[in-house]
């Protein structure tokens, strides 16, 4: 064996005087962090085992611990800082790639930060939600240029829409990469505040088939649980195209994490690796996604909307228009700084644009082609509060999905290491030890009110603007006003800068 | 009665309840550090059964034809009538262990901290509330309700 | 004038007055109504439109123009000239008042479109008109058309609306709708296209408010060829009503529906085709929905539409004497010509007062 250079990420401070040696840090520990000296008779821990989720400081019935960032630095230097170097370390040990979890934790510009919105005063009345009636309504699929009536009666049905109470869904995550438990979590809620979740590329389980109403069932390039009940289960599909936080490249989901229920759920045999392609290997051009796109409106009686899932991408505006006249009735849009259960790191933080800059850049190009009404825009990668969604639907926004918030309300504390399995949190694991640590009563309650705190601050930003139904703040980029950005930022944004 | 139920399906195994039974029938009930630190630490009435991924909290189940009373060679172990909630009277107890080998459940431990004498649940009955164990679950794995 | 204008929140006044028979009444009454209200309008801007004032020229698009020179009037008659058989050009008599200063060069057309231009454009003939509007006022510097119907005419400037009046010796005109707007801009316009009404071919809009969906509005209609290059809610109410009634063919009463939507709960309770159909036009025109407060008049040729927001957010007053049905931010406004009406009433929001003329089914 030689000398492993890898060094604590974190320290573990337990505080002596008000440890009790209880081991309740012991047993929740999965990364063994804390272990239980018999011989000494008292709880001891070890730093190089610590992820920083904070379970054991949650726990600690008596407060004793903390967690910090180790001490231990490296000789500063402009370039080479502690992340590249100890990188190098761990790649020379182990030739590999290197995996992270959750979003990208690099200092990008996040966008919504420099972003005020408007109030009225004086000329034009705000208007109070408490008392006056304030809507969130949103339809999401396609609409037609034109209603069509015909001696006053409707002579055209709408095509297939999903209603939203609240323009909040639950982004993709997949049951393997999350657990039942969660998923469990995510279907209630959606049902308890008139939205939807997304089972993500891993199918449905048995058991959330009566959420189907307010399911949005994906169909991804690994095509992992996808059929007719699958399908005709949900209240719109999905195809999964990319994703913002491994933008052009496929998923994998290791063998051990593949247990009885995520093999019965996912129609692959258990303990095997779960290997989603890089791209759908029937979709090498727009053409094909027109044809998979018109597949699943067969496969589904052409009752529920098609909805094409990409990553946040360069040339972004351009893909989504191919993908609205290929026929898609939504668009969803991840921007990079999106979350993941396992990417790799350099992915992670290098591929992709912000979501702002891209749904900016997308809701000007359908609208400069004339098709924006056509189709609906939900975005999603980074949105952190009700304020980046009021901002979000100003650009022009119909929709928002909200993944790692949704998480953070079931308890998850970004430690990012979603992709070993050992969640202590019970979220990203199929260690039925740890999933049971999600109480899905708990998670569902949780998670409506993360929704239904968001829309009461919703509807108060609105009514400030003197704004009493959501359509009408829509692409509103008037109600939007840039701070400490460029030029060319606010020309993409296509937002003026504060006072003007 | 209200008794407590466990959702084993929930249950993270932390042991938290074992820890707040402790503090609760200290004699320190309102500080936890005290309560391990000072003095002898009680026994806990209640403990987590664990064959993982498997665990749940038992605590005495107060059965209405307890056992344990008829078990018992001086009384000491008896059953409210109006609340339903069986106590073992310390002072009475012996120390024989007969109720431990009568309990069905195996939720009467030895308690040889002092006196022995046996310990088990009592629903923190002193304190009229919700019982600690429950209180403290921070995953809502144990509810105190009635059930038929 | 191909200025970026910013957007200017303003307050107002307004006033309607209108003949279900047709008769046809001197601008003498609109004029008093609004100049009641004097203390709703800042003196920077003043309107009218006026419908049957052209009995001559009944099947001639009037345009009005403003230019800023001789020069750009020579360009743009160029394409106007190219575009249109002009069957009488004169300036605009006006009357000296004090309190209007350096008026722009105010033009009036009497035009039909070029046959075989417009059977080459292959569009239809309103249409056609509406797009070379567009092209004048977007890309023709120091020319702007602010008056296109048939036998209206709008009359507008920068000044308090009862002086406009008299400057354009509206006394003069008769016409059997008459709407008028006294302006209240929190800062200056100083540039006469930009005061009220805003006309577009015959439709004509006095609106008071401040819409906060705005951009929301104008955004959606940018996608269908308007370009709303005042940036003043008068205008993208105006294309809003064009782009319902007139390009996608929706009723009036459907058009209000749209633009003052009910609340969706109020849509629940209706009946099932109803609620079918007024969910459909909801979610459609999702973004034509006029949100935040607004009273408006809509004239066309054949009556006028009185509209408030759906919460009521602004005055508006309502009133009828034999065949005469008057509109007005403040009832003062029409006491002041109508001093016993037979009813007056307050509209609930979002219900519009509609008044026809005799024979007509719809506006």
């Amino acid at each position: 064996m030689t000398l492993d250079l890898s060094t604590p990420e974190f320290l573990i401070e337990r505080n002596r005087d008000r440890c009790i040696d209880c081991k309740v840090c012991v047993n929740q520990c999965a990364n063994e962090a804390h272990t239980y000296d018999e011989e000494e008779g008292k709880v001891v821990s070890d730093d190089t085992k610590c992820v920083n989720c904070h379970r054991c400081v949650a726990l600690c019935p008596t407060k004793a611990l903390s967690v910090r960032k180790y001490p231990l630095e490296f000789r500063s230097h402009g370039t080479w800082n502690a992340h590249y170097i100890n990188s190098i370390y761990k790649q020379a040990a182990t030739g590999g790639i290197l995996l992270t979890g959750m979003g990208t934790d690099k200092n990008y510009p996040i966008y919504w930060d420099h972003l005020l919105l408007n109030a009225s005063q004086v000329t034009n009345p705000s208007i109070d939600p408490l008392r006056e009636p304030m809507e969130l309504k949103t339809f999401l699929g396609r609409k037609p240029d034109a209603v069509k009536i015909e001696n006053g009666r409707l002579a055209e049905k709408l095509p297939p829409q999903l209603e939203l109470e609240v323009p909040i869904m639950f982004s993709a995550m997949s049951f393997g990469s999350i657990s039942l438990n969660a998923h469990k979590s995510l279907a209630r809620a959606a049902q308890e505040m008139g939205t939807f979740w997304n089972t993500g590329e891993g199918g449905l389980h048995r058991d959330l088939f009566p959420y189907g109403k307010n399911t949005i069932v994906q169909v991804a390039s690994g095509r992992f649980g996808v059929h007719t009940d699958y399908l005709n289960s949900g209240a719109a599909i999905e195809i999964k195209i990319g994703q913002g936080a491994k933008p052009g490249i496929g998923g994998h989901l290791p063998g051990e994490k593949v247990g009885r229920e995520v093999s019965l759920t996912r129609m692959i045999p258990q303990g095997s690796d779960a290997i989603s392609p890089a791209p759908h290997h029937d979709i090498y051009s727009i053409e094909d996604l027109r044809q998979l796109i018109y597949s699943l409106k067969e496969a589904s009686n052409y009752e529920k909307p098609i909805s094409v899932k990409i990553a946040a991408v360069h040339n972004v505006a351009a893909i989504a228009s191919g993908i609205a006249r290929a026929g898609a009735d939504i668009i969803a849009i991840d921007g990079f700084r999106g979350g993941t259960g396992a990417t790799p790191l350099r992915t992670r933080d290098t591929v992709g644009i912000p979501i702002e800059l891209a749904l900016a850049a997308v809701d000007s190009r359908l609208r400069e082609e004339g098709i924006r009404n056509q189709v609906s825009l939900v975005i999603g990668g980074s949105v952190r509060n009700s304020a980046d969604i009021v901002k979000a639907i100003a650009i022009g926004a119909d929709a928002v999905y909200i993944g790692t918030s949704a998480l953070i309300a079931l308890g998850c504390h970004m430690c990012q290491r979603c992709y070993t399995g050992k969640c202590n949190w019970g979220i990203a694991t199929q260690n039925p030890n740890l999933v049971k640590r999600l109480n899905p009563d708990i998670g569902a309650q949780r998670a409506a009110n993360l929704v239904k705190a968001w829309s009461h601050e919703i509807k108060e930003l609105l009514g400030g603007m003197g704004i009493n139904a959501l359509e009408s703040l829509r692409g509103n980029r008037l109600m939007l006003r840039g701070v400490g950005i460029s030029e060319k930022e606010l020309e993409i944004l296509g937002v003026m800068h504060a006072g003007e | 009665m209200k008794r407590v139920y466990a959702k084993e399906e929930v249950c993270a195994g932390c042991k938290l309840c074992e820890v707040h039974c402790i503090v609760a029938h200290s004699k320190y009930p309102n500080d936890i550090v005290k309560a391990f630190k000072t003095g002898v630490r009680p026994v806990s009435r209640v403990i987590v059964e664990e064959n993982r991924p498997v665990s749940f909290a038992l605590q005495c189940r107060h059965c209405e034809d307890a056992p344990c009373t008829k078990a018992c060679i001086t009384g000491a172990m008896h059953r409210d009538p109006e609340t339903g909630i069986v106590t073992n009277e310390e002072a009475r107890c012996v120390g024989c262990w007969t109720c431990i080998l009568a309990c069905p459940f195996g939720a009467i431990t030895r308690d040889e901290t002092g006196k022995k004498v046996a310990s088990k649940c009592d629903l923190c009955s002193s304190n009229d509330g919700v019982p600690a164990c429950v209180a403290h679950c921070p995953n809502e794995a144990l509810v105190f309700e009635e059930r038929k | 004038m191909n200025r970026v204008f910013p957007r200017i929140p303003s307050g107002c006044a307004i006033s309607g007055i209108m003949n279900k028979k047709g008769k046809r009444i001197s601008g003498v009454d609109i004029m008093k109504s609004i100049a009641l209200m004097h203390d709703r309008s800042n003196g920077l801007g003043g309107g009218f439109a006026a419908y049957g004032i052209y009995p001559d020229y009944q099947d001639h698009y009037a345009l009005h123009v403003f230019y800023d020179s001789l020069a750009n009037r020579v360009t743009a008659e160029e394409f106007i000239n190219e575009h249109f058989n002009v069957d009488a050009s004169e300036m605009i008599h006006t009357r000296k008042v004090k309190s209007i200063t350096n008026p722009p060069l105010i033009w009036r057309y009497f035009v039909q479109p070029k046959k075989n231009k417009l059977l080459s454009s292959e569009l239809t003939e309103a249409e056609y008109v509406v797009q070379c509007i567009m092209k004048i006022n977007s890309c023709y510097e120091g020319a702007y058309i602010f008056s296109s119907g048939k036998n209206m005419g709008a009359f507008k400037g920068v000044g308090y609306p009862e002086d406009i009046g008299e400057f354009y010796r509206l006394d003069e005109y008769k016409g059997y709708i008459w709407t008028a707007h006294g302006r209240f801009p929190t800062n200056t316009p100083g540039w006469w296209g930009g005061a009220h009404p805003f006309t577009l071919l015959d439709w004509s809009i006095v609106h008071n408010g401040e819409i906060s969906s705005y951009g929301a509005n104008a955004r959606f209609l940018e996608m269908f060829g308007y370009k709303c290059t005042l940036q003043t809610d008068t205008e993208a109410i105006t294309y809003i009503f064009d782009y319902l009634m007139r390009k996608t063919g929706l009723s009036l009463e459907l058009a209000v529906a749209t633009v003052a939507a009910p609340l969706w709960k109020e849509i629940d309770r209706m009946d099932d085709d109803r609620k079918e159909l007024i969910k459909t036009l909801r979610t459609v025109y999702s973004s034509l929905l006029i949100n935040g407060p607004f009273s408006i008049i809509l004239g066309t040729r054949n009556g006028i539409v009185a509209l408030n927001d759906r919460i009521k957010l602004r005055n508006m007053v309502a009133a009828t004497k034999g065949d005469f049905l008057y509109i007005a931010s403040e009832e003062s406004g029409i006491r002041e010509i109508c001093p016993n009406p037979e009813k007056v009433w307050v509209p609930k929001g979002g219900e519009p007062v509609i008044g026809l003329l005799e024979g007509v089914k719809s506006i």
